[in-house]
């Protein structure tokens, strides 16, 4: 294979990485800052492949989010209230330069502990797709990541789509992010929060937390606790072993473990608060 | 063949595909507008238009923009042009380097929405980072260019808000480092240790010498003159290329000259590294083997004053505070990686870089490369930013040596990384001691004890171990007072200038006991500052008999902000209100530091203006200008300036110790004054005389009368001047004694902060609301950017006191190493107060480092006041202040 293709379509690019080895290429806001003056080939640039962008309800059900959609597209997309922690993740994935280039799939794809993506899907339940050519398989997300910059992609897959059941779109949601500064951050802590209330009661709850453990979590103690309660009392059902427990958290230069086992109950309070409010 | 649309016009470009198109746009087609800060999407300097929407050009693939639309800084289009007459009238471009992605991202917010709100303009430009400006200005010039409006221009010298005379420049993609080198330029690349310590054995390079696109390569042994360098000559101890062993992370071993065109691939280099223990600490250090033999115990320098006896006035106090006070390293970080390229012109080897510093790079170099001085030219390029490192070496032996010695022209451009591993630090500090006061509150002794990690090299260690004793009691009368601080070696980065030489971490340590020694005394924390504020006759704890002291009228402007500040915190929890002062000498410390100036006009009818003083975004090309023109007479708009260029202009010293206003602007002075009354005695005019010039014929008008001297006529000196002048100024002071006693400057400036905050004791966050800033600048010579020094400075204090903290080895990049963004800074108001100095040009005293030091105390003291936390060690991360909460 040449050092460097760019396909026109995803059955071409399939083709390719069955050929030989191949870096699957979207969009750069992650290979290139590991990269030295040149990116290692060979490359597989998807930035052609219109197919794997943007957004559509699903045949039968939920959503389909192409995974060369960027940030930038999911944040102005009008999208039901169970996916406003994506989009507000999406607008704090790096500066609108990189929001303008990153795309969903490749932030999962890159596997990082602080991927901002990644709270948010757990979130609503999604799967992965993947292909290759020699078929299609759907993953869950938490079955796809693996651990820091690790993941179940083959070396001939290529992840198309992020899918949502429907199930996974009902209720609101909130994403709450901790960092030392305003922009540009990586974040100390992340939670996203869904909630779904009926006749006020909350009837379902998914709660994760990034970058408190190898790949981001969700929380099955604190999601049982909320279950059933009236919303003014959700608050108070986090309980602080619900979270900690279920979290691994390492001492690095933006926080300590302990910090970040503290800040994580907090932003969990306030994510399930400003879901509800 | 990539074709695409360049600012309008259809190229064609032979590029790899996934080639940056960073590179490509500079490399291949000549746009060199687009600079380069770190080539990882952290900085946004490099943003393009890609059909419109902002891009880092660094992260997007040369292919990728194959048939699409593509915007750079060239480009005329209908926002950009709103943007750059916004960006110039408000002072918004400091530097010049972020200043196109600023104006890109900027464009692509206008199109999208055309009359942003200030928090639009935040969030959009979000990902866009500056070093210079504090973003108040930016955010303000983008609003303003939405909404259609200008501030009118002020005309006139002194005191107007003259708009930057290179702001044109800087908004249209001025040229730095990397932007120009000759056709054929050598591209040099270093091999730097990834050691702290270790010996190292370079291998058989005729190997590598023989691979296709190696030019040359080059070790210590090929230095020609004497391989070690310091900006104080009597500690030159730094290689410009290291012998073995290495003695810090990321110093140069080696260099390697590569064909044009050729891949700078340094793998497969021949070395062998044997890993050393290293010194870390300065408590290890000064019980460890000395680094450089002839300083026991790793010892660089220890600088003391000690005037009258602290302990017995502390041992009969009323109140007594102890504490202690820990810094890290901090990164100037400036969006501009070093960068240069060299030539040779006949026997004159030239040297066009970034620099503060064009003189002592002169020497320097010349010295290292074993050439007679008149033999190396320094050019400054238009410096990206500074703020204390350009002023040692970095790049400029070395893009020196391989013109000298290949005969060829070379170029160099550090990588982020180098540039944060091999460039100076701020120096770290461990410090400890007591304050005193009596039952009224009046301070009555001081024992401090300072620890500065200097790194691996001299550096500016001797001035910070002496600027720091000298100016730890603050601004405020102190009757006795016992001062230590050392500059300890490490095998850490090298420690030198970083705006304030030390004195913003003594601050610190001293404004955060007078908090605690305030609520001992009983006294409100404002009111306590005032009671021991300095005053005109006091003398300083060197025994100088100050005057022009503006201490005094600055915390007196903040107290009805204070008063308003505190009964709105007031019952508010989280809120908290913060002050802290500074003072700081302008110039070098009881060492001579002249300027020189030289003005001329040309027979065309232009006054020039040879103006040496490097303007790294701080101003000096506009106020001394401004300085310049109100002596002579003849108005800005008639003066064109020349340099910093060491074969044009005469040496105006190093842009550092905030002294260019001062001591450039008094040199220009004098020169202005010289010329004036050169001009005035042909034409037999009185002192009263108004010039100006109409064509090549400059006008006298003189009680009614008018002479006129006609320049094209007068014959040109070698300068190409007719008329012409030359002056120099040199600081008046007197060396300091065995105890640190004399009158090391000739002029202060003085300056109180006020901080607002809420603090999110759940997290330790902290949201900053406010900022009031009252800096005695003596006079304004240019509100305008005086304001700019203010905000930028308050920006870098908000980093130290927050977020900033260099680790070697793991925050050698933008997004681990975390400088203030768009939302960091919050609403600045300035007071400039002006308690003029008889020494300075018109009054006006210094004023670039002053506004940092209190910055970071007086969030501390905020946080303090909000939440209980005594926090003893900075930056003052979330988890910490969490820590320190009662």
């Amino acid at each position: 294979m040449a050092d460097y293709a760019r396909p026109q379509t995803l059955t071409e690019a399939l083709r390719l990485l069955a050929a030989g080895p191949g870096r699957v290429l979207a969009g750069g806001t992650d290979l290139y800052p590991a990269a030295a003056a040149r990116l290692a080939g060979p490359i597989i640039d998807l930035g052609a492949v219109a197919e794997l962008s943007g957004l559509q309800s699903g045949r039968q059900s939920g959503l389909r989010i192409g995974a060369l959609t960027p940030w930038t597209a999911l944040a102005e997309a009008k999208l039901p209230p169970a996916l406003r922690a994506l989009q507000q993740a999406a607008r704090q994935v790096g500066g609108r330069q990189v929001q303008n280039a990153g795309t969903i799939g490749g932030n999962l794809c890159n596997a990082s502990p602080a991927a901002d993506g990644v709270p948010p899907l757990l979130a609503v339940g999604a799967e992965v797709e993947l292909a290759s050519a020699l078929g299609t398989r759907r993953l869950a997300l938490s079955d796809f990541l693996r651990g820091p910059r690790r993941t179940a992609l083959g070396a001939d897959e290529v992840l198309t789509a992020v899918l949502i059941p429907d199930s996974g779109l009902q209720g609101r949601s909130a994403f709450v992010k901790l960092g030392a500064r305003s922009h540009l951050v990586i974040s100390v802590a992340m939670v996203a929060a869904r909630l779904v209330v009926q006749a006020g009661r909350v009837v379902d709850a998914a709660v994760a937390v990034g970058s408190c453990s190898p790949v981001a979590v969700r929380l099955p103690a604190v999601e049982a606790a909320l279950r059933g309660a009236l919303p003014a009392e959700a608050v108070d059902r986090v309980r602080v072993p619900d979270v900690t427990e279920a979290l691994a958290p390492i001492d690095d230069v933006r926080a300590t473990a302990a910090y970040r086992c503290q800040a994580a109950v907090v932003l969990v309070r306030r994510a399930v608060a400003e879901a509800l409010a | 063949m990539i074709r695409f649309s360049l600012n309008g016009a259809l190229v064609d470009v032979d590029a790899p595909p996934t080639e940056r198109l960073s590179e490509t746009l500079r490399e291949r087609l000549g746009k060199t507008g687009t600079k380069v800060g770190c080539d990882a999407g952290d900085c946004g300097a490099c943003t393009v238009l890609l059909d419109g929407a902002a891009v880092c050009a660094c992260l997007t693939p040369a292919a990728r923009v194959s048939g699409r639309l593509v915007t750079t800084i060239e480009a005329e289009t209908p926002e950009l042009s709103r943007l750059r007459a916004s960006f110039h009238a408000h002072g918004a471009a400091q530097c010049g380097i972020c200043t196109p992605g600023m104006l890109l991202t900027a464009a692509d917010l206008l199109t999208r929405s055309a009359r942003p709100s200030e928090a639009e303009v935040e969030q959009a430009l979000g990902g866009v980072l500056c070093r210079c400006t504090g973003y108040r200005s930016i955010i303000a010039a983008v609003v303003a260019a939405g909404q259609g409006v200008l501030p009118e221009e002020q005309a006139g010298g002194i005191g107007a808000s003259v708009r930057r005379l290179d702001g044109a420049a800087k908004v249209a993609g001025d040229s730095f480092g990397a932007d120009e080198w000759p056709e054929g330029a050598l591209v040099l690349r270093a091999v730097r240790s990834p050691h702290p310590h270790a010996a190292f054995a370079i291998g058989d390079l005729t190997g590598l010498r023989s691979r296709s696109g190696v030019a040359a390569i080059f070790t210590a042994a090929d230095i020609p003159g004497r391989n070690a360098f310091s900006v104080i000559p009597p500690f030159a101890d730094q290689p410009a290329i290291a012998a073995s062993p290495a003695r810090f992370r990321g110093e140069c071993v080696a260099l390697v000259a590569f064909e044009p065109g050729a891949e700078p691939d340094l793998s497969g280099f021949p070395i062998i590294w044997t890993p050393l223990a290293p010194l870390a600490t300065p408590e290890a250090a000064e019980a460890g083997t000395p680094l450089h033999p002839d300083r026991p115990g790793n010892l660089l320098v220890e600088g003391r004053v000690v005037r009258g006896d602290a302990a017995r006035a502390l041992a009969s106090s009323a109140h007594v505070v102890e504490g202690t006070m820990t810094t890290g390293f901090v990164e100037h970080a400036y969006i501009e990686p070093e960068a240069g390229a060299a030539w040779m012109d006949g026997d004159t080897l030239v040297i066009r870089a970034c620099t503060q510093a064009p003189g002592m790079d002169r020497e320097d170099t010349a010295a290292i490369l074993g050439l007679p001085t008149d033999r190396v030219r320094i050019i400054a390029s238009a410096t990206g930013g500074g703020f204390g490192s350009k002023l040692d070496l970095s790049l400029q032996p070395l893009i020196g040596l391989v013109t000298l010695q290949t005969g060829r022209p070379c170029r160099m451009v550090y990588s982020r990384g180098e540039s944060m591993t091999s460039t100076t630090k701020r120096h770290p500090a461990e410090m400890r001691g007591r304050i005193g006061c009596d039952a009224q509150g009046r301070i009555t002794g001081l024992e401090f004890e300072g620890c500065f990690n200097t790194g691996a090299y001299s550096s500016w260690g001797p001035t910070v171990a002496n600027r720091v004793p000298v100016h730890v009691s603050g601004p405020y009368l102190t009757p006795a007072i016992t001062a230590r601080a050392r500059a300890i070696h490490t095998h850490g980065p090298v420690s030198g200038a970083f705006r304030g030489f030390g004195v913003p971490q003594g601050a610190l340590w001293q404004e955060t006991m007078y908090d605690r020694l305030a609520d001992k005394a009983g006294l409100d924390r404002l009111e306590f500052r005032l009671r021991n504020a300095l005053r005109d006759g006091d003398p300083s704890a060197t025994g100088q008999a100050l005057r022009a002291v503006g201490i005094h009228d600055c915390l007196m402007a903040l107290k009805p902000h204070w008063t308003r500040a505190l009964a709105e915190a007031d019952g508010r929890a989280g809120r908290g209100v913060g002050v802290a002062s500074c003072w700081y000498g302008c110039g070098n410390t009881a060492l001579p530091n002249p300027s020189t100036i030289r003005i001329g006009l040309a027979p065309a009818g232009q006054v020039i203006l040879h103006q040496g003083a490097t303007d790294i975004g701080q101003g000096s090309n506009t106020v001394i200008a401004q300085i310049a023109s109100q002596a002579l007479g003849l108005p800005l708009t008639d003066f064109h300036l020349i340099g910093p260029d060491t074969a044009l202009t005469p040496d105006a010293g190093k842009t550092s110790a905030s002294r260019q206003t001062y001591v450039t602007g008094r040199a220009a002075k004098a020169a202005a004054e010289c010329l004036r009354a050169e001009i005035l005695r042909r034409v037999n005019a009185g002192e009263g005389a108004t010039l100006s010039l109409s064509g090549t014929t400059l006008a006298v008008r003189d009680q009614g009368t008018t002479a006129q001297i006609d320049l094209a006529s007068l014959p040109p000196d070698a300068n190409g001047h007719v008329l012409t002048a030359e002056a120099s100024y040199d600081p008046p002071s007197s060396p300091l004694d065995a105890n640190g006693q004399g009158a090391p400057y000739a002029v202060y400036g003085y300056g109180a902060q006020m901080v607002e905050l809420e603090v999110d004791a759940a997290l330790g966050t902290v949201r900053l609301l406010k900022f009031t800033a009252a800096h005695d600048v003596g006079r304004a010579i240019n509100p305008m950017l005086a304001r700019g020094q203010i905000e930028g400075g308050i920006a870098q204090g908000i980093g130290m006191a927050l977020m900033e903290e260099y680790l070697p080895g793991r925050t050698e990049n933008l997004h681990d190493y975390l400088i203030p963004t768009f939302g960091d800074v919050p609403p600045i108001e300035s007071l400039l107060i002006e308690v003029p100095d008889p020494e300075g040009p018109f009054g006006a005293k210094g004023l670039g480092e002053h506004v940092l030091i209190p910055t970071a105390p007086a969030i501390l003291n905020a946080i303090r006041h909000a939440t209980g936390a005594e926090i003893a060690c900075v930056p003052a991360l979330p988890h910490r202040v969490c820590e320190a909460l009662p």
